[in-house]
């Protein structure tokens, strides 16, 4: 396989400018063949504009930016040839059935008419579709339609994939298997490029993860690193009573003073406590309290919690990223 | 975290391991593939052929049995003189779908699916014009027939037909560059279709298609005989009565290829470096 030796993406203060907003303001990036790599931002963060660069759909302002060595405007073709992207800007036509976009792809990627055929009936039977494969695309149902424009992507397997936001709006059964099919692409060598607003996702996926924030990456590195550069721990707790949570965060903040975060279940919240003495005495105060712990857990911080960290701000929509 | 669902290992080593490339389509098999897609869009949509077939019968019909009595004395003669006009209307409104197409393309996101592919780049366009080429002739074809049963006879025979058919269709290729260039830049469908029509209504209708341009106003009269439109409806007259209107139909070609230089090159820029933010719906 090509391209082992070297980053399969590098991109040097890159910036794109649509009217007077910076969409993209100077991203530096550096991702290893055969890797995950998870950019994770809320939306309008530049996330797919940075996608659209690398895979020669945009001209980037300023900036270099390279794809297996291969400069993404001056040598575009070269690009083209070994990404795939898929996502809510690279569709299939959804007036055909899904097995006739896979054919018209396949003839467009050089394949003979036989040979189109052949391998749509490979890709559908390996993405279970092939029941759908008669059905116009429109008819989809949410997975399905991730499915379909996932496989469209791999009519001629890339070396690099672009996928972005992959599981937005999908259920935990759909989302597992699109995360299932992303391991499975990465075990047989392909380097994944994942945009996500999805904290857990990127923590679940990613080998490095790049948090990025209007326009610029604000902090880059392992999840593990990330979580160690927020340097706190966390305690999670889930109330028997979630009437009582109010008065829990009130102990733990007020007269405790740790931060506190809701979470979006209505008896769960966690408390940003770095060490596990400390810990064990707020369960100790909050049973004193009278307020009832169903469960709990102690450890590093969230994604969620690095977020804010990071950035000042929530991650908009992490809370649909939660799947308990 | 969860545990994951059982994979599917059964099929890995053969859906990915094809890793050597196929060879890079040629232009000539992008078209084609283009203009497949093309066609099953109408197997799969055939309302969309409303325009290429309701629409003329209409027009026809409405326009035979209301003005002719008025305009010409009688609706067979006014169907002699005006159904070259009609044929030269329709195909010309349907340029705009062209780039309709396009500009749905656009929202719809398919058109980045094919921007990211390693194809010749013009063949996108090419083939959706091609496309809409059988399109222009099936208009043509169902104007023609129904015309011929309403009782109208091309003194010139089955040739004028076919050599004033085709003048209309290199014209109205050539014009279709103009809306794939519009279909581009705009925004939306329907702001496409507005302006094409604030485009096409004044050319078509300020024509010679229903009336001889003498009884007009002086001012108007100028510029219908400068039009296009008119001289595109005096060669396709004069193709179907066997009076070949040799300076019409070179200055409908020179129209012709005026556009093409101008706009075809222009949308193989514009297709090319087509800078907007996704479109996220």
């Amino acid at each position: 396989m090509t391209g082992k030796s070297g980053p399969a993406v590098e991109a040097c203060g890159i910036i794109k400018a649509f009217g007077k907003t910076r969409a993209v303001n100077g991203v530096d990036l550096c991702v290893s063949s055969g890797t995950v790599y998870g950019f994770l931002g809320p939306n309008g963060a530049g996330k797919t504009t940075t996608i659209r660069i690398l895979a020669t759909l945009l001209r980037p302002d300023g900036g270099k930016a390279s794809v297996f060595g291969y400069d993404v405007v001056r040598r575009a073709d070269e690009v083209r040839r070994r990404v795939s992207l898929t996502g809510q800007f690279a569709s299939v036509d959804e007036d055909l059935t899904g097995f006739e976009n896979i054919v018209m792809l396949a003839r467009l990627r050089g394949y003979s008419w036989s040979q189109a055929r052949r391998r749509a009936s490979e890709l559908f039977e390996f993405f279970e579709l092939a029941e759908a494969a008669g059905r116009q695309v429109k008819t989809y149902s949410g997975g399905m339609r991730r499915r379909i424009d996932i496989a469209a992507s791999l009519v001629v397997t890339p070396e690099l994939l672009f996928l972005d936001e992959p599981t937005a709006g999908l259920d935990p059964h759909n989302r597992n298997q699109i995360w299932d099919i992303i391991r499975e692409l990465v075990a047989d060598g392909i380097t994944v490029f994942l945009t996500t607003q999805y904290l857990d996702e990127a923590d679940e996926l990613a080998d490095r993860i790049a948090v990025i924030d209007n326009g610029r990456i604000v902090a880059e590195g392992t999840s593990g690193e990330l979580k160690a550069r927020v340097g706190y721990g966390a305690l999670h707790l889930r109330l028997s009573d979630p009437e009582k949570r109010p008065a829990a965060e009130e102990l733990l903040s007020k007269r405790l003073g740790y931060p506190v975060d809701r979470e979006s279940d209505p008896a769960e919240l966690s408390a940003r406590i770095s060490n596990p003495e400390s810990a064990t005495q707020v369960l100790r105060q909050l049973s004193d309290e009278g307020i009832g712990v169903n469960s709990f857990s102690f450890g590093q911080p969230s994604l969620d919690e690095v977020f804010l960290t990071l950035t000042g701000h929530e991650a908009k929509a992490a809370g649909k990223g939660k799947t308990e | 975290m969860k545990s994951t669902l059982p994979a599917s290992p059964r099929m890995r080593s053969s859906i990915f391991s094809a890793r050597t490339h196929p060879p890079r389509a040629s232009a000539f098999s992008a078209v084609v593939t283009f203009c497949w897609r093309a066609v099953l869009k109408i197997k799969h949509v055939p309302e969309q052929l409303f325009d290429v077939t309701a629409s003329p019968i209409i027009f026809l019909l409405l326009f035979v049995y209301l003005f002719g009595g008025a305009l010409a004395g009688s609706t067979g003669d006014y169907l002699q003189f005006v159904l070259p006009g009609i044929l030269v209307m329709m195909v010309v409104f349907i340029t705009i779908y062209t780039g309709v197409g396009l500009n749905n393309d656009i929202k719809k996101g398919v058109f980045d699916r094919f921007r990211s592919l390693p194809i010749w780049r013009p063949s996108v366009l090419v083939g959706a014009l091609l496309a809409d080429v059988m399109r222009y002739t099936m208009a043509s074809t169902v104007i023609i027939l129904l015309g011929v049963a309403l009782g109208y006879r091309p003194e010139n025979g089955l040739l004028g037909v076919v050599l004033g058919v085709g003048l209309v269709i290199v014209y109205a290729s050539c014009l279709s560059w103009v809306w794939i260039v519009l279909g581009l830049i705009m925004r939306t469908p329907e702001s496409l279709m507005a302006v094409s029509m604030i485009i096409l209504f004044p050319i078509t209708f300020a024509s010679n298609v229903f009336v001889l341009p003498e009884t007009m106003p002086g001012w108007l009269e100028a510029f219908v005989n400068v039009n296009p439109v008119t001289l595109l409806v005096t060669a396709v007259r004069g193709f179907m009565s066997g009076s070949y209107a040799i300076t019409e139909i070179l200055w409908v070609l020179l129209t012709s290829a005026l556009l093409l230089i101008i706009f075809a090159p222009l949308a193989t820029y514009l297709y090319r470096n087509r800078d907007c933010p996704a479109v996220v719906n």
